[in-house]
């Protein structure tokens, strides 16, 4: 495959940014997956398409508007009615789901390089998103696995709560240096770590 | 304001775009009714009160809404996708004689 380029490399500054008190609220990784595919199924196709996702990612996506599962290697999430998120830290999701998901049933996008995986955890990880999105973050309206699209201005974004105090932020990958900035810059307030 | 959207739940009227007027039926594509497609055109009900509208989530799931609103005082009466009617309501003026 071709390498993948990352986007915030010239911005990126690996280290400890915190507080006076050495203090950090978060931490923002690049998390840099492998494979990034979007899923779309046509109308009535949702089951098979979500069958598909189990057989070939072994993610069993729960129902429900935006329901999702997050594991330690690959991550799933409905981001819109039949259009689900895919991702794996390996290569190679697209191709398998395009053998596995028939013309009838929906469509295979590979997203792998266009889109920009960042990860931002830590106690004030719900606090620095509320500054960008207009969403309710906390645990209860926002569970475990589960994902959204939203937007901050023009950077549309889709985010999964990847643990408690966890989430995984995708955005286009022509507009992640502009976003990585604004959120170390959003993150200043509370300390934070790039890792 | 906040617009319930059917997928993604309540959200801030930023994220929502307005479209157009609910309930609008067009011509055949091969109709040269004059009248017909002036009236789709241009003709609004223009309701003060409960409104047909078309809104699409676009800051969020994307998906094309059928909201009723009230225009005078900025309630969202309802919100539904607008896929699984095709359109809002039968509330349209009469057509323009041809
Ligand atoms: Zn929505």
């Amino acid at each position: 495959m071709v390498d993948q380029l990352s986007p915030l490399a010239p911005v990126l500054r690996p280290g400890r940014h915190a507080l006076a008190d050495h203090s950090v609220g978060v931490t923002l990784t690049e998390t840099q997956p492998g494979s990034i595919v979007q899923l779309a199924a046509w109308r009535g196709e949702e089951g098979a398409l979500i069958a598909a996702i189990r057989e070939v990612a072994g993610l069993a996506l729960p129902d429900g508007a935006g329901g999702g599962v997050s594991t330690e290697a690959k991550a799933g999430f409905g981001f819109a009615p039949g259009k689900f998120l895919v991702v794996d830290q390996d290569e190679g999701l697209a191709a398998a789901f395009a053998k596995a998901v028939a013309p009838e049933t929906g469509t295979v996008t590979d997203l792998s390089h266009g889109r920009t995986a960042i990860r931002i955890a830590g106690p004030k990880a719900e606090w620095v998103l509320a500054k960008f999105f207009a969403t309710d973050f906390s645990l209860p309206a926002f569970p475990l696995g589960s994902g959204i699209s939203t937007v901050h201005h023009d950077i549309f974004a889709q985010i999964q709560r990847s643990g408690a105090d966890e989430f995984d932020v995708y955005v286009f990958r022509s507009f992640a240096r502009s976003f990585w900035k604004s959120l170390c810059h959003a993150s200043e307030e509370v300390g934070y770590e790039v890792l | 304001m906040i617009i319930t959207c059917p997928y993604c739940g309540p959200r801030d009227s930023s994220e929502f775009v307005y479209r157009e007027e609910g309930g609008r039926i067009r011509p055949d594509q091969a109709s040269t009714d004059q009248a017909a497609w002036n009236a789709y055109v241009y003709d609004r009900v223009n309701t003060a009160g409960e409104h047909d509208e078309i809104w699409q989530h676009s800051g969020g799931c994307r998906a094309h809404l059928r909201i009723v609103r009230n225009t005078v005082t900025h309630r969202i009466v309802s919100v539904a996708f607008a896929r699984d009617h095709g359109r809002p309501h039968e509330r349209r003026k009469a057509e323009t004689p041809a």
